[in-house]
This record gives C-alpha cells, structure tokens and sequence, in this order.
C-alpha cells in the first residue's frame, strides 16, 4: 500500500496544507454536536441550557430503569436480525446471478435492486403501509417492519458480494471445478470462504441500516411495536423524558464504536488475508 | 447438477428468481399499487376513501399555491444539500485518498464512519441542541452580538447537510483512491500546476462518485420529514405533507399523489445520471 510520495509532489505545499487544514476543521464540527449529547447526559439542568450549571449521574439512573427503552431496544435488535438474514439470503443470491451473465434486462435487475434506496424512506414506507394495509388487508406488525425493512437492505450485501467476485474473478471456482468438485461443493469450500468476510461486512451494515431506521418505520409499525428510533422520537418532545432520551443517545454515540471495530477487525484478518492470496 | 452445467440461463434463472419475486412482486407491486391509491379519492364526509378513478389529487397539488411552493422548497433544498456536501466532502476525500499516509488514512476512514453509525434520531437531536436559543451556538455568538439561526429552514440545511456528509465523503474518498497516482504525475510532467490538475484532470475523474454520492444525499434530503419536525420550527417539506396526510388527516389517496413527486424526481434524477457511471459506483 505504499504511496509514491509523487502525487503528493505534484499538490503544493500550501495546497495540502490546506486540504489537512479543512478536514481538520470539517471533523471538529462534525463531532462536536456528538459530544454535546454526551455531556447533555450528564447535565443537571433538565432544559440542558449551555453550559451546564453543574453535572450528573442521575438521569443515567433513571434511564437505566426505563423499561419502555430496555423493550424498544430488543425490538430494534429482533428486527435488524431478521431483516439482516433476509437480505444476507437474497443480496448474495442476486449477486450470485448477475455474475457473469451478460442477459437482456440485467439493468433492469440492477435499478430493482438500487432502487429501495434510490428513492426516499417515505416513497418506501408509504408504499408499504398502502399495500399491507389498503390491498391485502394485512395488520401492521414487527412482521411488516422486518419485510419493509429487508427491501432496503438487500442493496448492501449485493454490493459487498459482487464487489467481493469482481476482485477475486472466478479463477479459484473454475480451478476447484476442473478437479472434480461437484457445484455445491465449490460453493461449500471455495465460494462461500471466498466470500465470508464481504458478507459479515454487508450484514454489519445492513444491521446498522435497520436498527437506525426510522422514516419507513414510522409506516410500517403498529403501535405496539416500538423500535428504539420510534420510542426516541415519541420522547424527544415530553419534558420529563428528555433527560432518559439523552442518555439514550449518548449510549447510542458511544455504542456506534462497535460495528466500526468488527469492521475493522473483520478487514483486518480475512479481508486482507484474500487480497494477498490474489 | 449436469442440466445447470448445460443450461446457465437456468442456473442464473433460480438464483435471481427469489431476490426478483421479493423485489419485483413485493416492492414494485407496492409501488404500483400506490400509484394506483394516488388515483382514488377520500370522501369528505365519512372520510372514506373511494376507489373511483380522479385526478383531483394531482389537480390540488398542482394548483394550490402551497404545493407549489413546498415542492420546489423541498426540491431547492435538497438540491443545496447536496452541493453544500459536495463542497465539504472533496476536498476531505482528496486529503483522504492523495495526502494522507496510510496510516493517517485509516483513522480518517474511521473517523468519518463513526458518525454514520451514531443514530440518525441522535444526530437530528444534537442539532436541536446545538440551535437552541440557550444552546452553545448562541452561547459562542452572543459576544460578537450574533444569535444563533434558530429552528427554521437554515437549521434544516445545516443539520441535513450534516446528516448525509458521510455518505458523500465515502463514495468521493472511494473514487479518488482508484485514480492512479500516475495520472497527477503525467498532468504535472505535461506542466499543470497544481490547480489546473485538480479542475481538468482530478474533478472530471471523480465526478461520477460525486454523482453516487449525491444520489444518497439528494434523495435523502427529498424525502425527510422528522429532521425538519426537530429543527424546522414551522416549515413543511413534502415529506411532512405526505405524513400528516396519511396519519392526521387519513387522506392517503392524497398522500400517494404527494409521494409520486419524490418518485418521478428521483427516476427523473437517475436516468441523467445514469451515462456517468455513477451506479456503478454506489
């Protein structure tokens, strides 16, 4: 991965300078509204006004003890599994066909794909709740959030893998055919290896995707079932649960560290590990 | 197995036929069935809706005056969006991809990451925070005499603008790091300076990663309603008409009528786009 230090001759000085100078700026305003949530949880003043009189561990103590949160957040963690696997199966199956197949309509098949992301949440979650509930009658449930929610993330497995086959081509498939291996065990032993780590990073994302979504969400749930990003928005304008929903979000500030070290983890190991094996 | 072996168009058949009855039959026939909706009526009295074929949707969306102007506040704004992430996001991806050292880079990576994961509702918030009239913007502009925007259309710019930045700086960062390095080596030896090389040669090649991009940050911006609920104060964009119009009002023909803007923007969107190569590079 070594850069010939040519590139960066032919940007001036001054210009690199100034390109350092601006991503610096750029990521300190991106996070200090974070840390802002962070210190806001621990405020005492329960209307957060800035700076903070003095700070807190009460509203922690609190928020621990909500249990509107506590079954928000296990609904958030059931949906994003379920709409994870969904996608894991027919991103990878998607991608898988439209390999190397040259075929009348594979743009199409490519726009289908593209398309739940393409167009806004509403588009999305309108739809949906129209076509559950207008057409087929159907009472919105954690069911329809799970559909609704596997649509959209479908695009980011199908990304991972195929850009996973057009890296590693088909050498390694056409070696293991040649001696012997019938279909099922090339995928078995060379495909499915070749792919795993591109497929743990498309389910990470496509977890994230899902946990965080709210604007389809808001569509397809029925009251009962709340996901986190539900119960936060039903909170944010109730004066006595702010200060829950603040710790709430700090935590989910600090949670979202997680996914970024399995990820890099996962790129660490495996990835590279088939990179040098090209 | 010998017949897949014999027959590939089969093969690709059985592995495509799941993913296409899901997206194909669920989600297009969901889209259809809304456009349909889109045609139908709401009686006004019992509040029914009535599946007799009108226009009258799109004629009240048309020719009401604040249709009008909150389709094009809502186009225009998602439009500034995504050159406002345009501007702040290259010159970080060209940090990011030509400067930085590897090291440097993947803690940049990281960086940029991290807020993406942070919960969108979260990040709305923080701005909510941010803007307050006792929040810390107004606190560090008080003693120049300055106050802070406030919840209103400048705070929706700011904080969708804020939201979306990542998924701007990733697919530039991801475009600028395929260009071979050689390439700023041939402008610089064929004598471009540093700007010349940047304007005729870097920006042309990247474009269709900023295009990628800003299909992410302009159809997200389209369709947001609860950024603006947090920091809008008063201001609607289609996104609120849509939900106030299926939940509140339980008008959902009209609603469906609304939601066909975003489509045929957004298809509209894609198909000039498409000749860039920009979907490939999502």
């Amino acid at each position: 991965m070594g850069r010939p230090s040519s590139t960066s001759m032919a940007m001036s000085r001054g210009l690199r300078r100034s390109l350092a100078g601006f991503t610096a700026v750029v990521l300190a305003i991106v996070y200090i509204p974070l840390l802002l949530v962070l210190v806001n949880s621990f405020n005492s003043d329960n209307t957060f006004g800035w700076p903070p009189p003095s700070l807190t561990l009460h509203w922690w103590k609190v928020a621990a003890e909500s249990t509107g949160a506590r079954e928000a957040l296990f609904t958030s963690i059931q949906v994003a599994l379920v709409a994870t696997t969904i996608a894991l199966v027919l991103g990878t199956l998607a991608a898988m066909g439209l390999r190397r197949t040259r075929f009348f309509g594979r743009n199409v098949v490519s726009l289908l794909i593209i398309l739940p992301i393409a167009l806004p949440g509403i588009v999305t979650g309108l739809a949906f709740q129209n076509g559950f509930r207008t057409i087929f009658g159907i009472q919105l449930s954690i069911w329809t959030i799970v559909i609704a929610h596997a649509t959209f993330c479908i695009v980011t497995v199908f990304n991972n893998v195929q850009a996973r086959f057009q890296r590693l081509g088909t050498n390694f498939e056409q070696a293991s055919m040649d001696l012997g291996a019938g279909r099922w065990t090339t995928f078995r032993l060379v495909t499915f290896p070749m792919l795993r780590s591109a497929l743990l990073a498309g389910g990470l994302l496509s977890f994230g995707l899902s946990f965080d979504e709210i604007v389809v969400t808001t569509f397809t749930s029925s009251p009962q079932d709340q996901t986190l990003p539900i119960w936060i928005l039903q909170n944010l304008f109730r004066p006595n649960q702010a200060p829950i929903v603040n710790v709430v979000a700090a935590v989910l500030v600090l949670a979202s560290a997680v996914p970024i070290y399995l990820a890099q983890r996962l790129s660490g190991s495996t990835a590279e590990g088939l990179t040098g094996a090209r | 197995m010998t017949v897949l072996d014999r027959r590939p168009g089969l093969r690709v058949g059985l592995l495509l036929t799941p993913p296409m009855l899901w997206l194909g039959v669920a989600y297009l026939g969901a889209l259809a069935a809304l456009l349909i909706a889109s045609l139908w009526t709401q009686n006004d009295f019992t509040g029914h809706i009535e599946r007799s074929w009108t226009l009258e949707n799109f004629k009240t969306l048309f020719t009401v005056d604040v249709y009008r102007t909150i389709t094009l506040r809502t186009i225009g704004i998602a439009a500034l969006v995504t050159v406002v992430d345009a501007l702040l996001a290259f010159p970080i991806a060209l940090y990011m991809a030509k400067v930085a050292s590897p090291r440097m880079q993947r803690i940049l990576v990281i960086s940029v990451l991290t807020p993406l994961w942070a919960s969108y509702l979260v990040k709305a918030y923080a701005w909510r925070g941010m803007l307050s009239a006792d929040g810390p913007i107004a606190w560090i502009a008080a003693p120049f005499g300055l106050h802070t925007p406030g919840y209103g259309l400048p705070g929706v710019i700011i904080t969708l603008a804020y939201l979306w930045l990542p998924y701007m700086i990733l697919p530039v960062y991801a475009g600028l790091e395929r260009l071979p390095d050689s390439l700023f080596e041939a402008s610089a030896d064929l004598g471009a300076g540093a700007w010349t090389t940047l304007r005729r040669v870097v920006v042309p090649m990247a474009f269709p990663a900023i295009v990628a991009g800003s299909i992410f940050t302009f159809s997200l911006s389209m369709g947001d309603y609860i950024a603006v609920k947090i920091v809008g104060g008063t201001s609607q964009l289609l996104g609120n008409v849509v939900y106030d119009n299926q939940g509140a009002a339980n008008n959902l023909p009209f609603a469906a009528a609304v939601a066909t803007v975003p489509i045929v923007v957004m298809l509209a969107y894609l198909a000039a786009v498409r000749r860039t190569g920009a979907l490939e590079n999502l």
